[in-house]
C-alpha cells in the first residue's frame, strides 16, 4: 500500500485539498465530466440537494446547477428532482426561475440547471426596504408568481422568505419548488404524461424549522411537508388531501406578516407577534390569509393581491368591514393632498375676506 | 490478498457499517470477526509505530508486541470493557497498548499467542520503511503529549491509507484508472508546482476533466474514509468527535 506523506495527509484532511491558485474543488463537488458544465462554486444547500454556480461552456454563461446530495437508494429522490425540474419547465413566468437543462452525472446523480440569479434572499433584502408600500409591492410580485403557478395547477407548499430571491435589478423570483405539487393534469401541451403527476413522491418530511429529512418513496396521507409557521394547519397535520391553493395562501399570509414585521411567524398556537402590524387593515388581510379554517381564507391568490393593491390605493378591502371613522381616516389618507389644498385655499379665502372687511 | 487491502463491504459502495463496539458484542460470529478485522486493519500500524517510538523497542520486539497486543485484546475481551462515555476508542487502545507493553516480559508466550490467533497480514517491513521515511528518531525520548499526537497522526495515516486503497479498488472496478492516477499525482504525490493544466497536458485531457475527476475522487475518498471511521468508533458521539479530528469543522457541515 502507498505510504502517505505528511503533506498528503494534510491535503486529504483538508476535505478536498484545495491549493491556492487552482480551481478549488471540495471533496463533495459533483463530477461534471461529460456534461457541458464546469463547476464554479457552491452557492446553497437544501434538504436533498446542493446548488452550485457552474459555467455553461457551450453558451458561455453562468447557470445554477442543482444536484442530489443525499443517499438515494431507490431512486425516489432522483425522480423527485426530475419532477421539480419538470414543474419549473412548465412555469414560464418572470417571477419563477427558468430551468434550462436536465441530465445525469457520471456517478448516476440527477441534476438540472436553471438561471443563475444574482441577488439576495428576501429576508436579507428587507434590510434595505424601509417603507411599507415598497414591501407590499414586493409581496404583490410574489403573489403574481404564485397566482400563475396556481393557474397551472401547481402548488408551491414551501413559501417562506428563504425561498424568495430579489435580484440585483429588483426582480422577484420564487425558488425551491422541491415540495411542489401538481393538483391536476393540465391539458396544455406541457403536461406530463403521468396522470398521477405529483411532486409529493418522496417529499421531505419536516423535522424542524430549517431541517428536512428525506421521506419515504411515496407520500402517504399523514406525511408532513413544509416549514413550521409558514405551513398551513392542514399541511402541518399531514392532511394532504385538503392541501390546495388555500394552503399556499396561508403561507403567503405568514410571508406578508414577516414582510411587515420582519419577525418569523410564531409556531405556538395562540402566540402573539411581538411587532404590531402598521394598521388594522393589514392585520385583517394577514389574518384572513392565514386563517386556521381554510374556508375563511381568501379563495384565490388574486383575491389576496387585490386586497393588498386596494389597500395601497387607499380603497376599502374585503377582509375588513369599516366603521364610519375608518372610512373618514381612509378618505383623508387617500385624498390628503387635495384636502389640504382645499383647506389651505379656504383658509386663504377666509383670511382675504377678513382683511377686505377691515 | 492481505486483509487490509480488501475493501470492506465487498463490491458494494458505500456499505453501511456497524460500530465496532456493537459488532464486537454481537452474537453473530461473522459480524464480530469482520468488525475486529476492520479494527486491526486501522490500528496495527499506529500501534506498531507507537511501540517502536514510545517504548523505544527494536523492530522485531515491536512486531511481537503488536501481534501480542491484538491477541490479548481478543483473549481478554478488552473491547467489551470499553466504555464510550469515558474515552475515545483510540485513547483506550493506546492506554491498553501501554499497559500491555509494561506487563510483557515473556516474548515466547507473546509469539505463541500472536501466531495462533491473528489472521491479519501485517506488513511490518512496510511499516518500518514508513518510519524511516518519516525521519523519526526512535532513540529520542518523546514526551507523553507528543506521543499522543504521534499516535493520533499515525492513526489518521492508517485510516487514510486504507481509504486510498479502497478508492484505488473502486476506480479499478469502475474503469476509472485515470481518475485514480490524477488523484495520486495531484493529491498524494503532488509537488507544489503541479497544476491542473500541467496534469491535463500530461494526460492529454481537457482541464475540466481533471477538475471533475479530482472532485469525484476526493468525494469518494472522503465518503470511504468516513465509512471506515464510523466503523472503528465506539459510539455516534465519538464518531462525530473523531470526524472533527480527522477532517476539521468542514466535516460536520457535510452529510457525514
Amino acid at each position: 500500500m502507498k505510504f502517505l506523506s505528511d503533506k498528503a495527509l494534510h491535503r486529504l484532511r483538508d476535505a478536498g485539498g484545495e491549493r491556492p491558485g487552482t480551481q478549488g474543488n471540495g471533496a463533495d463537488l459533483p463530477d461534471l465530466a461529460g456534461t457541458r458544465y464546469a463547476l464554479i462554486e457552491r452557492v446553497a444547500r437544501g434538504g436533498m440537494g446542493v446548488v452550485y454556480a457552474a459555467k455553461d461552456e457551450r453558451l458561455d454563461r453562468r447557470v445554477a446547477l442543482k444536484v442530489l446530495d443525499v443517499e438515494d437508494g431507490g431512486g425516489d429522490l432522483a425522480r423527485r428532482l426530475l419532477r421539480e425540474a419538470q414543474v419549473l419547465a412548465r412555469l414560464e413566468h418572470p417571477g419563477i426561475v427558468p430551468v434550462h437543462d436536465v441530465g445525469t452525472l457520471q456517478d448516476g446523480r440527477v441534476f438540472y440547471t436553471m438561471k443563475f440569479v444574482e441577488g439576495r434572499r428576501l429576508d436579507k433584502h428587507l434590510e434595505s426596504v424601509e417603507s411599507v408600500p415598497d414591501r407590499l409591492r414586493l409581496f404583490l410580485r410574489i403573489c403574481e408568481a404564485i397566482a400563475f403557478a396556481h393557474a397551472r395547477s401547481v402548488l408551491h407548499r414551501d413559501l417562506k422568505p428563504a425561498n424568495v430571491m430579489v435580484g440585483s435589478f429588483g426582480e422577484v423570483l420564487v425558488l425551491d419548488w422541491g415540495l411542489a405539487k401538481i393538483l391536476t393534469t393540465p391539458t396544455s401541451s406541457a403536461t406530463n404524461d403521468d396522470p398521477e403527476a405529483t411532486i409529493v413522491d418522496a417529499a421531505p418530511t419536516m423535522t424542524g424549522a430549517n431541517e428536512v429529512t428525506e421521506g419515504a418513496a411515496t407520500t402517504a396521507h399523514g406525511t408532513v411537508m413544509g416549514t413550521p409557521g409558514y405551513m398551513s394547519p392542514e399541511q402541518a397535520r399531514g392532511d394532504n388531501e385538503r392541501v390546495d391553493e388555500r394552503s399556499d395562501i396561508f403561507s403567503l399570509g405568514a410571508l406578508l406578516r414577516f414582510l411587515l414585521t420582519r419577525e418569523s411567524p410564531r409556531t405556538t398556537p395562540g402566540a402573539k407577534s411581538a411587532n404590531a402590524l402598521p394598521d388594522k387593515s393589514l392585520e385583517a388581510i394577514c389574518a384572513k390569509a392565514s386563517a386556521t379554517d381554510r374556508r375563511a381564507r381568501y379563495a384565490s391568490v388574486t383575491e389576496l393581491s387585490t386586497d393588498v393593491s386596494r389597500y395601497l390605493d387607499g380603497l376599502p378591502i374585503s377582509a375588513r368591514r369599516e366603521t364610519l371613522f375608518d372610512k373618514t381616516v381612509r378618505f383623508y389618507r387617500r385624498n390628503s393632498v387635495a384636502i389640504l389644498l382645499i383647506a389651505a385655499y379656504l383658509a386663504m379665502r377666509v383670511l382675504l375676506l377678513l382683511i377686505s372687511h377691515r | 490478498m492481505p486483509y487490509d487491502t480488501q475493501p470492506l463491504g465487498g463490491d458494494k459502495f458505500p456499505a453501511t457499517r456497524w460500530s465496532v463496539i456493537d459488532a464486537a458484542r454481537s452474537g453473530d460470529a461473522g459480524e464480530r470477526e469482520h468488525a475486529l478485522a476492520a479494527l486491526f486493519a486501522a490500528y496495527w500500524r499506529p500501534v506498531y509505530k507507537y511501540v517502536r517510538i514510545r517504548w523505544n523497542r527494536p523492530a522485531e520486539d515491536a512486531q511481537d508486541l503488536t501481534q501480542g497486543f491484538f491477541a490479548e485484546l481478543l483473549e481478554r475481551d478488552l473491547l467489551a470493557k470499553y466504555d464510550p462515555a469515558k474515552s475515545r476508542l483510540r485513547t483506550y487502545l493506546r492506554v491498553c497498548a501501554d499497559s500491555f507493553v509494561m506487563n510483557q516480559d515473556k516474548a515466547a508466550s507473546r509469539q505463541k499467542r500472536g501466531g495462533n490467533i491473528l489472521h491479519v497480514a501485517l506488513d511490518f517491513q512496510q511499516a518500518e520503511g514508513e518510519l524511516r521515511e518519516q525521519v523519526v528518531d526512535p532513540a529520542a525520548i518523546p514526551s507523553p503529549e507528543s506521543m499522543e499526537e504521534f499516535f493520533e497522526k499515525e492513526w489518521i495515516r492508517s485510516l487514510f491509507t486504507l481509504a486510498v486503497e479502497d478508492l484505488r479498488l473502486l476506480c479499478e472496478q469502475r474503469n476509472r484508472g485515470k481518475t485514480f492516477l490524477l488523484f495520486e499525482e495531484y493529491d498524494l504525490d503532488g509537488a507544489p508546482d503541479v497544476s491542473y493544466d500541467e496534469l491535463a497536458r500530461r494526460h492529454g485531457v481537457p482541464v475540466t476533466d481533471v477538475t471533475n475527476a479530482l472532485a469525484w475522487a476526493r468525494r469518494e475518498f472522503r465518503r470511504i474514509a468516513t465509512d471506515r471511521l464510523r466503523e472503528i468508533c465506539g459510539s455516534h458521539d465519538e464518531f462525530q468527535r473523531e470526524l472533527l479530528s480527522v477532517f476539521g469543522k468542514k466535516a460536520l457541515e457535510g452529510k457525514a
